[in-house]
């Protein structure tokens, strides 16, 4: 940021490829320096945001801006401005507000070692998430300069590493039956594998799906700061850290720039906010053709680039993928004599699902409505107990995939397999038995690989046996398969 | 065993006066049982006298060896093996028929084609709008006929039909699929891969040579076809007018017996296979009652192999499907055998004895 003041005409001109918000940021800098008891110079003031080349976008800058005109006008030391950062919008009596991204602008400060950052006092916890850098929260623009002169420097917040708790998280207690779908999400959950949930109206998909994330184990700290950056970026955090693991439940309405991000200046898009967490989509058959077709790609990288106009941005996209449907046009299919779909029907309900997406699907659960038995009962886990297992499970595939590019079963590829995946006979025996009688594919075998180690992990042993490809192979996803299930 | 002249010429004919055949489709069987020259005659009853009909008169006369070499030809290029009604080997069943299809065009294989026609093939037939019931049953009916070595003949039509040669290729693949244009082009489309999969072990058949196209008169003497060339003739689900009552109907002129599947008397597909039952069609429960039907009572009984050699705890679960506990929940649940259920179910899954449809109901093959 430069300012330079002249003698001439009083006006005030901002350059530098700045947006609108850049734009109006002259007449929040001046009102905020007047109205701060500052005075405002009557001259021709030139301020320049380096590197011209480079767009500038939203109200960030404006405390900034108002530092450097003061700062010019000789109504504080220069010198002073050496080594600082600030970042927060002014509102016209003086007081800095919030902006979005200040977690990404304290790590850009700490990455270009500048030793101190003044933002709003609001966000002075979430800045000092990063490490080794001085914070300095202030309320307004009088506070910033005597935060900066030294006259007034505010005590170092306190980070908050677990702001959000996670008390509403929603819990397996509230589930009634439902075993084999628990047993699934735990198999999901424990290796990272996307699930798809079918089944008719009102038994429970969403709600199970909701409850995946709590048992999911906890976040670590690098996770956390990635979430809470993209949700902070994105402008829908504020605050500490986020503890609890993300839940996006995109509608079906939501176009491909919506789901993995876009638009100008790029936002990101409900994968990356999804990032570390799940992404859950409702009635999958819905969704838009090209909104899913642009999954795959994020699925299969954990990122996504987005190009607008001169520059390139990148957004984490790790999620876990959790797909909702029905199995049919009417919705109850394997609901006895309720459902009223012809095959062709059920065919052409099928060939909506993108094939690309569901070959990314590891496990299938068909969700059917609990019993009145079921209902009556306990609830058969809770999240806490479920959330332990897939913790050790994990801790195992982490040690067994060291030094490799994966670090759950559901990354595993082709090469992974044979180098680290140990079959026994009776495994190997079935999984080619199931190959043979033409269930699986070259592909399928491999999803029943992995979702074996899963299995195999949760019960402590690190080879695949008989029984954990039998258990893999009757949570396999064969949607599209109602035409040929003879075989 | 290649056609005669005559006979690719009949079939020629029939062919060429398909949009005359298409107007007189309610009675079908009569006009094709008329000879040639009856054929071409009511032809031009139908037609006015004038260039059009001097024309057909003149082709048929000029069809000759040259017409012959060429459909001939043609079928070769198709893939397709050719066996008229002059022939001794063609199917005695087939006889029956007042007017026989002249040249029957065989893709898979016509030795296989011959050995699977020989002994006693069963028709499955019915609705391409079936109940998730009719479905089943065609399928089970199917793979049962198939596994007990007899053959499953149907029309390869989406619905019942399908499910039908997908249980006979999941029994053994022992399935003859009559097509309604050209046995080398798959009608409906939407059934292609099916079609490959019956040409692996089965064939498909038809009256009619490459390039003919499906009308609603040639998917009604199809019927006859299936209903001429089966020992038995089985309506799974059909309304009370409906193609697979036609079918019914063929059976029934050939002197061939007729089966009948019972079903809700609440839902509309099993009208007919109901009002066949009261005329005395053979009740259709299982695959047992079909055995019982072609070769008399108790005379041969089921042989399953996949069902032999089945644990204890298998047994049960297979029950507990059959009694209504269908889905993996149910089956996994409280009142079911619980978490081994996964893995019995894959086993079972593996020896065919259960198969999984739409919505993970999970349905016993037999």
């Amino acid at each position: 940021m430069e300012v330079d003041i002249r003698p001439g005409l009083p006006a005030f001109t901002i350059v530098g490829l700045g947006d609108t918000a850049v734009r109006e940021s002259r007449e929040r800098v001046r009102a905020a320096i007047q109205n701060s008891g500052y005075e405002f110079p009557q001259r021709r003031i030139t301020a320049n945001l380096a590197p011209a080349s480079l767009r500038k976008v939203g109200p960030g800058f404006d405390a900034a801006l108002a530092l450097a005109v003061l700062a010019a006008s000789g109504q504080f030391d220069v010198e002073r401005l050496v080594d600082v950062a600030v970042y927060g919008e002014l509102s016209l009596g003086g007081e800095l507000r919030w902006a979005a991204g200040t977690l990404a602008v304290a790590e850009g400060a700490r990455r270009h070692r500048v030793p101190a950052l003044v933002v709003p006092a609001s966000q002075a916890r979430e800045a000092s998430l990063i490490e080794g850098i001085r914070v300095l929260g202030v309320s307004g623009l009088t506070a910033a300069v005597d935060a900066i002169t030294g006259r007034d420097i505010p005590p170092m917040p306190v980070p908050a590493l677990h702001g959000v708790a996670g008390a509403a998280e929603p819990d397996l207690v509230d589930v009634r039956g439902q075993g084999v779908a628990i047993r699934a999400m735990e198999i999901a959950a424990a290796g990272g594998h996307n699930l798809l949930l079918e089944g008719p109206p009102g038994t429970g998909k969403t709600m199970l799906a909701r409850r995946l994330p709590s048992i999911l184990p906890p976040m670590g700290r690098a996770e956390a700061l990635e979430v809470t950056r993209v949700h902070s970026v994105a402008g829908l955090h504020r605050g500490g850290m986020i503890a609890t693991r993300p839940f996006r439940a995109p509608h079906h309405t939501i176009s491909a720039a919506g789901l993995v991000g876009g638009g100008n200046p790029p936002r990101p898009g409900e994968a990356s906010l999804a990032n570390r967490g799940i992404l859950f989509l409702d009635e999958l058959s819905e969704f838009q053709r090209g909104a899913i077709e642009a999954l795959r790609q994020p699925l299969e990288d954990g990122r996504v680039t987005i190009v607008r106009g001169q520059r390139a941005l990148v957004f984490p996209t790790r999620f876990m993928l959790v797909a909702a449907t029905n199995p049919c046009p009417c919705g109850y299919a394997g609901v006895a004599d309720r459902c009223t779909c012809t095959e062709i029907d059920i065919r052409r309900y099928e060939r909506r699902l993108s094939g690309p997406l569901l070959d990314r699907m590891d496990l299938l659960v068909n969700v059917v409505r609990p019993s009145e038995e079921e209902l009556r009962a306990a609830p058969i886990s809770d999240s806490a107990t479920v959330r332990g297992r897939v913790a050790a499970a994990r801790e195992r595939q982490r040690h067994r995939l060291r030094e490799t590019a994966a670090s759950c079963n559901g990354e595993l590829d082709a090469a992974l397999i044979n180098s680290r995946v140990q079959l026994d006979e009776q495994a190997q025996a079935n999984l080619g038995g199931a190959y043979l009688a033409g269930q699986l594919s070259a592909r399928g075998r491999h999803r029943i690989i992995r979702v074996a180690q899963t299995i195999a992990d949760l019960d402590g042993r690190d080879r695949i046996s008989g029984q954990d490809v039998f258990t893999a192979l009757t949570l396999r996803q064969q949607v599209g398969a109602a035409g040929a299930t003879a075989a | 065993m290649p056609a005669c002249d005559a006979c690719l010429r009949r079939t020629w004919l029939v062919e060429r006066v398909s949009g005359y055949l298409e107007f007189h489709r309610n009675r079908i069987d009569d006009v094709l049982s008329l000879e040639d020259g009856p054929l071409i005659d009511s032809w031009q009853e139908k037609c006015e006298r004038g260039p059009a009909q001097r024309e057909l008169a003149r082709e048929y006369q000029q069809f000759g060896t040259a017409g012959a070499e060429f459909a001939r030809m043609r079928a070769e290029v198709a893939g397709l093996e050719l066996l008229c009604r002059c022939e001794a080997a063609y199917p005695q069943r087939l006889r029956r028929l007042f007017g026989p299809p002249a040249v029957l065009h065989v893709a898979g294989g016509l030795d296989r084609f011959l050995e699977l026609a020989a002994d006693d093939p069963v028709a499955i037939v019915g609705t391409r709008r079936p109940t998730m019931y009719g479905t089943d049953v065609a399928a089970v009916l199917g793979r049962g006929v198939s596994v007990s070595g007899l053959c499953v003949v149907s029309g390869m039509a989406i619905g019942v039909d399908a499910a039908a040669h997908r249980g006979a290729l999941a029994g053994g693949g022992r399935t003859i699929a009559v097509l309604p244009g050209c046995a080398a082009e798959v009608y409906p489309k939407a059934n292609r891969r099916l079609y490959d999969q019956i040409l692996r072990s089965g064939v498909a058949v038809s009256e009619l040579g490459p390039g003919a196209a499906v009308r609603k008169w040639t998917l009604l003497a199809r019927n006859r076809i299936i209903a001429a060339l089966s020992e038995l003739t089985i309506v799974v689900q059909g309304k009370s007018r409906s193609g697979a009552l036609h079918t019914a109907q063929a059976a029934r002129n050939v002197g061939s017996r007729l089966g009948a599947v019972p079903g809700s008397v609440l839902v509309a597909q099993s009208e007919g296979p109901h009002e066949l039952l009261r005329q005395r069609a053979v009740l259709i429960r299982n695959p047992q009652d079909v055995l019982d039907a072609v070769f008399g009572d108790g005379n041969r009984a089921l042989l399953d192999p996949s069902r032999n050699g089945l644990r204890e705890e298998q047994r049960a679960l297979l029950d507990a499907i059959r009694s209504g506990a269908d889905t993996l929940a149910a089956l996994a649940g409280s009142g079911g055998v619980g978490a081994d259920a996964l893995i019995l179910l894959a086993e079972l899954e593996l020896a065919g004895c259960v198969r999984r449809a739409t919505g993970g109901r999970y349905v016993v093959t037999a």
